[in-house]
């Protein structure tokens, strides 16, 4: 499913389905492959480093940092339980 | 000598005259209705160019070339190049100014800038200090996509409301003689907010500045919409050009016959995205390519902008906005 809403998007193609399928591609594992492949092309521009290095999580970021958090407080939660 | 009538509107003494101007755009809008009028059409985004960034400032720079060769002036004749864009830092003007290589003034009126741009150069023509004054615009949509929304292959639904940036750039001369039609007054607009938070609902945000702009052109001048053959907006879109109509309604203005706004009509209808385009391409290419071919007496364009920025939007701003008008008349 990533290496699809990947390949999707590195063709093209991605974007077009999307407005028509809406939360069908974005909720799955295709739309975070998507955020993060779609960045990485865009700001190919900007070099490696600078461009896509720091700016590929630019959409899928905020989702990682709120669910790394998340699962450390219920993790921790559940450990003292 | 420019003279000012009212609280926002300049009239042009000598009625500086539009000597040369060119447009130039991409592949969709050369398949609109506008298309045949424009004087060269690039086949895709890129351009052969290494980014979509230089690929439109590419398209500036053709768009001031072809003007120039139009009017068989030089690049060094030219006295002032007046230049704005959407991006930050204005880098298609500067960049695009250091080709042209006259006296350059940048501006930043986001949609606007053709308006804005084409006040500057009329000031500068009718005080009689400049001869030859060259004001350019341009837009691209996939530079406008990856700085103020998304990466360009991002799979995000666009609200119903929202616009599609126009790919293409327009250049004008204006100069103290000459024929072509002419700049006979320009109403510089005030910054309007009333509350819109939405970045992709630019057409209701900007339909209260072009309704301020328009009622004070008005009140400046003692003119009504009947005196002009047509009223167009810049780039309302569906859902802005309805908001600006009702607010005309409720202060007496009628835009119920000849108004309409160029983000309806830069797009057939099979190829209208949501509500319409926009971009500071927009209006340039629909007034000099649609507009000038139609028989015309007088006209008025009020391109309108909004003067947001993802930052400030993201710092919970609303969005402020701007219209300008200007009035052009044909012989």
């Amino acid at each position: 499913m990533i290496f699809i809403g990947g390949f999707l998007t590195a063709i093209g193609v991605f974007d077009r389905i999307a407005r028509h399928a809406g939360a069908g591609s974005a909720i799955p594992v295709t739309g975070f492959a998507n955020s993060v492949v779609s960045a990485a092309l865009e700001f190919k521009r900007e070099g490696f480093v600078l461009g896509v290095g720091s700016k590929m999580f630019i959409m899928a970021g905020s989702v990682i940092v709120f669910g790394v958090v998340t699962a450390f407080v219920v993790g921790l939660i559940s450990a003292l339980i | 000598m420019t003279t000012k009538l009212g609280r926002q509107t300049f009239a042009f003494q000598t009625k500086p005259v539009l000597i040369g101007h060119a447009t130039v755009a991409g592949p969709k809008e050369a398949q609109g209705p506008v298309g045949s009028y424009l004087d060269k059409v690039f086949p895709d985004l890129v351009m052969n160019q290494a980014s979509f960034e230089k690929a439109e400032q590419l398209m500036m720079k053709t768009a001031v070339e072809i003007a120039l060769e139009k009017c068989s002036l030089s690049k060094e004749q030219v006295d002032v190049f007046v230049a704005g864009d959407l991006l930050n830092q204005i880098i298609t003007s500067g960049f695009t100014a250091l080709k042209v290589g006259a006296p350059y003034l940048g501006i930043f009126g986001a949609c606007s800038s053709f308006c804005e741009g084409l006040f500057a150069a009329g000031l500068l023509v009718d005080s009689g200090a400049a001869q030859n004054v060259v004001s350019a615009t341009s837009s691209h949509n996939c530079t406008a996509e990856r700085q103020y929304s998304y990466p360009t292959e991002y799979g995000a639904q666009l609200p119903p409301w929202a616009q599609h940036t126009v790919t293409g750039a327009a250049a004008t001369v204006l100069a103290a003689q000459g024929s072509g039609p002419r700049l006979e007054l320009a109403t510089v607009g005030k910054v309007m907010d009333l509350g819109i938070k939405d970045p992709f609902n630019m057409g209701s945000a900007m339909a209260p500045a072009a309704a301020d702009t328009l009622i004070t052109h008005m009140e400046d001048t003692g003119r009504k919409p009947g005196d002009y053959d047509l009223i167009v907006t810049g780039d309302l879109g569906k859902v802005g050009r309805e908001i600006l109509v009702e607010l005309g309604q409720r202060e007496g203005l009628d835009l119920s016959s000849n108004y309409r706004d160029c983000g309806e009509l830069i797009y057939s209808k099979e190829q209208m995205e949501n509500a319409g385009a926009s971009g500071c391409a927009c209006v340039a290419i629909v007034t000099l390519g649609l507009l000038f071919n139609q028989n015309y007496q007088r006209v008025l364009v009020v391109a309108t902008g909004a003067l947001h920025s993802p930052t400030s939007y993201q710092q919970g701003d609303s969005i402020p906005t701007i219209a300008h008008a200007v009035s052009i008349e044909f012989s």
